[in-house]
């Protein structure tokens, strides 16, 4: 079931292919404009350089969220999908999932590239990406519950960024924070396992919030 | 009297604009609230043309 | 005692009894309020390293202490609401939300104009600053939820999932503030208070907290019997109401 509701989002998504685009040029350019306001100079750029990529991909991750739901919500899909007799929190995991391929994957594939323009040392692109790899789903689990709650609502859009950045705070500070403490010298392990266990929980948790959310908002 | 005289308990060992500071907004805070919630009571209370007696 | 607690959830009950005690809770208020207010600025003593400034300490303690405690007070009634379905206790927590953002910002407020004359700095990165700032971002999402949408036990409920998850999120945030504040020490200032506070300062502390709650308390029940007039406009009780007939 899960399978099918990942593969039939991501046949959507491929239909509509400059949705997908949007939000990885989206995230290409904030990163690229910051040097333009901060000025040139490259040691100020390097320590800089996690933050400015992980607060863009936060903004990215949020962006996509709106169409998580609302094309099925249009179109009368989703009421079949809570009427059907399939456990809706799998269901919630399988557009989760499908969200995470479509606009987290890309971010943490061009993620590197980005990291160059700031001369980060290939140690620190290495940690960026594997932490936007870890961190990314965490944001597309928490961004579903926003999107749920949100859902059909006058100037939604909005409202979702309200409610979902607050709670990406501990992913973007230990997200950003691996790659500060590999850059210092120190371990990032730490950073890393934590982040496994936002991972964790918000697999475990999320899809059940999610779930309980759409059944309210559907009413 | 733990203060000599009004200016002193003013200028509050010279840090005045910030206990002032800090004192004025919360009273600011707490009028505010208070005048905005009774606002609202009172308006409902008329629109919907209540005759209770209003404790406040 | 045989009391029926049931029947003080029904709203209308409730609305008569809260009209019953909002001025008992004001007067409590008023009263701490005086007596706080003499002992932190004529019975306190100077502080021996801050001088007169620390006296914002009255204001500031009490209104970090509302900010949280109201936050989970307003989780609490509102997962209440949504988990059996009471609409007395989800109205309790949307009537709550308002006065907790404005205990956080005064928090913020008075942190700020405690922490120029002390760090020389309006704003720092400190751990409990910053956290106190993401809450107060909580209550504004909570608040901005609740007035998008039109439909008041739809509003409820989804104001009841985003009031739990930021509960859940609460303490992982402030967790990871922290972390990341440690981390970087260069910027963080330490907030240690001197280790033995005059027990007068002690006392004035919990006389303006139990004001700031007697207070919250009287604002919530005032807020709660408008919102139950709202959304009760159209009932027999609120009709009696109209015609004059008294009943208490």
């Amino acid at each position: 079931m899960i399978l099918w509701i990942i593969k039939r989002d991501l046949l959507l998504a491929m239909r509509r292919r400059a949705d997908v685009l949007t939000t990885l040029f989206f995230f290409i350019i904030v990163v690229s404009l910051f040097p333009l306001g901060v000025g040139p100079e490259m040691n100020t750029l390097r320590i800089m350089a996690p933050g400015i990529v992980w607060v863009a991909a936060l903004l990215a991750s949020m962006l996509a969220l709106g169409r998580m739901f609302s094309g099925d919500y249009t179109d009368g899909t989703l009421e079949q999908m809570l009427l059907s007799p399939v456990s809706l929190s799998a269901l919630v995991m399988g557009k989760a999932i499908a969200h995470w391929l479509i606009t987290g994957v890309p971010l943490v594939l061009i993620a590197p590239v980005l990291g160059i323009q700031y001369d980060l040392p290939a140690e620190s692109l290495m940690v960026l990406t594997l932490s936007l790899l870890m961190g990314t789903p965490v944001l597309s689990l928490i961004g579903a519950i926003g999107a749920a709650l949100t859902l059909g609502l006058r100037g939604g859009g909005v409202l979702v960024s309200l409610l979902v950045l607050p709670l990406y705070v501990p992913v973007l500070i230990f997200g950003a924070g691996a790659v500060e403490a590999s850059a210092a010298g120190l371990g990032f392990e730490a950073h890393f396992s934590l982040l496994g266990a936002f991972l964790l929980v918000s697999v475990v948790c999320s899809p059940w919030a999610t779930a309980a959310s759409l059944r309210i908002s559907m009413g | 009297m733990k203060w000599e005289s009004l200016s002193a308990f003013i200028s509050m060992g010279g840090y005045g604009l910030y206990v002032w500071g800090s004192y004025g907004v919360a009273l600011l805070c707490v009028v505010g609230e208070i005048f905005l919630v009774k606002k609202r009571f009172r308006t409902l209370h008329k629109e919907l043309g209540l005759n209770e007696k209003s404790s406040i | 005692m045989a009391i029926n607690w049931f029947k003080y959830a029904s709203p209308a009950t409730f609305y008569f009894l809260a009209g019953r005690m909002i001025p008992f809770f004001t007067v409590v208020a008023v009263l701490l309020l005086l007596v706080g207010l003499y002992i932190s600025f004529f019975v306190a003593p100077t502080d021996f390293q801050q001088s007169e400034a620390y006296r914002i300490i009255f204001i500031h303690v009490p209104a970090a202490w509302m900010s949280m405690f109201l936050y989970l007070i307003m989780a609490f009634w509102a997962g209440i609401g949504l988990a059996f379905n009471t609409r007395l206790s989800s109205m309790v927590a949307s009537a709550i939300a308002p006065t907790g953002a404005m205990f956080t910002f005064l928090a913020l407020w008075t942190g700020a104009w405690w922490g120029k004359p002390m760090w020389g700095a309006w704003w720092v990165w400190d751990a409990r600053l910053t956290s106190e700032l993401i809450l107060l971002f909580l209550y504004i999402g909570f608040m901005s939820l609740q007035a998008a949408i039109d439909d008041p036990r739809r509003a409820d409920k989804a104001g009841a999932i985003i009031a739990l998850v930021g509960v859940v999120n609460i303490p992982i945030i402030y967790f990871s503030v922290q972390w990341w504040n440690t981390l970087h020490q260069g910027a963080s200032v330490s907030l240690v208070q001197s280790p033995k506070m005059a027990t007068a300062m002690l006392t004035g502390m919990l006389i303006m907290a139990l004001a700031a709650w007697m207070y919250s308390i009287a604002m919530i029940l005032i807020r709660t019997r408008s919102i139950i007039l709202e959304r009760e406009s159209r009932t027999a009780w609120v009709s009696e109401l109209k015609e004059g007939v008294t009943r208490s």
